[in-house]
């Protein structure tokens, strides 16, 4: 009885076969973005929006074969503290860049040692503090 | 004990098992909240070399590259001693999380040397925001990783001398969803700092 018990109210525990699978494709989108950017495939935004992708992929590739995201009766509530948090991450990423790439300093497009000059000039750094 | 005491009372402790696990779940999205300021710091400063080296002149990809396939490895390893656990198969898990703690120190030492490496040439977090947002993010999930490896040593002690009690199962699972957790911040780190540092 006791068994059947135990075996009834297992959580979904994922199979071997599972993890496999996530493992093996991990590797893959791994391998994939180090090759894209170590042989220069792509440069600039190109590239950054590629890896970034890949990474994104292989956020998901692992939430649903290692920590079988959206599996078993308990799931709902998972779903919802990972969207909740999902969104925080969202807007304090996003939010920061935004922000900061649209500051006064930013407006004529410097380059980031002019940017560097700038903000030393106006902040009145002395050279000493580097 | 009667038979439906003993569905009652296995009801409740997996009511209560699966509270923890949740609980340990929202403990994961916050540190998600945590890795999510410093990557926007990251992000902000990633420019901001203050006249020193940018990452495409410090950062070896191969050697990240291998980083980062010892870290999965190792969350691969992890899920197979969780299954293991759940069959009550006591040596697999030893075998499996030993295997993990392994992979893990191994990750864990190459990503001091490479620390190491930067700070002896003067690269420190005091060279420039872009160092000090770097020592501070990869930092941090160095030592998230580093707690991580105590706990599995610990965990690893307690199986070997308690067996594979219904404590030490949920225990070890809370422990390999930190592992995968660490692992897929890793992944944002390889791509974010490594990837798009030494190209973009």
């Amino acid at each position: 009885m006791n068994k059947v018990v135990a075996a009834h109210h297992e959580v979904d525990p994922g199979s071997p076969r599972s993890y496999t699978a996530g493992f093996v494709l991990s590797i893959v989108l791994t391998v994939a973005a180090y090759l894209i950017a170590d042989q220069q495939r792509a440069s600039g935004w190109t590239l950054i929006y590629i890896v970034v992708g890949l990474a994104v992929v292989q956020l998901f590739v692992q939430l649903v074969f290692f920590l079988h995201l959206g599996r078993g009766s308990r799931s709902r509530w998972n779903l919802t503290a990972a969207a909740f948090a999902a969104m925080v991450v969202l807007i304090l990423v996003m939010g920061s860049l935004w922000i900061m790439k649209h500051l006064n300093y930013s407006h004529d497009s410097l380059s980031p040692q002019q940017l560097n000059q700038n903000i030393v000039k106006d902040e009145g750094i002395k050279p000493s503090n580097y | 004990m009667s038979q439906a005491a003993t569905i009652t009372r296995a009801n409740e402790r997996q009511e209560a098992e699966s509270k923890t696990l949740f609980g340990f779940w929202v403990y994961l999205m916050t540190d998600c909240v945590l890795f999510a300021s410093l990557f926007a710091t990251f992000a902000v400063l990633r420019g901001n070399t203050f006249g020193g080296p940018t990452g495409d002149q410090l950062f070896s990809l191969p050697f990240v590259l291998i980083e980062t396939l010892v870290l999965l490895t190792s969350s691969y390893t992890a899920g197979l001693g969780l299954l293991a656990a759940r069959r009550r198969a006591k040596t697999q898990v030893l075998v499996f999380f030993g295997l993990t703690m392994l992979l893990g120190i191994f990750f864990l030492t190459m990503e001091l040397t490479e620390f190491h490496k930067l700070y002896v040439e003067g690269d420190s977090w005091r060279r420039s925001g872009f160092l000090s947002a770097f020592f501070t993010l990869v930092g941090t999930h160095g030592l998230h990783i580093t707690s991580g490896l105590i706990w599995m040593a610990v965990m690893l002690y307690k199986v070997a001398k308690g067996g594979l009690n219904h404590v030490n199962v949920k225990r070890l699972t809370m422990l390999s969803m930190f592992w995968h957790f660490l692992d897929i911040i890793w992944i944002f780190i390889f791509t974010i700092v490594y990837l798009v540092g030494v190209a973009g």
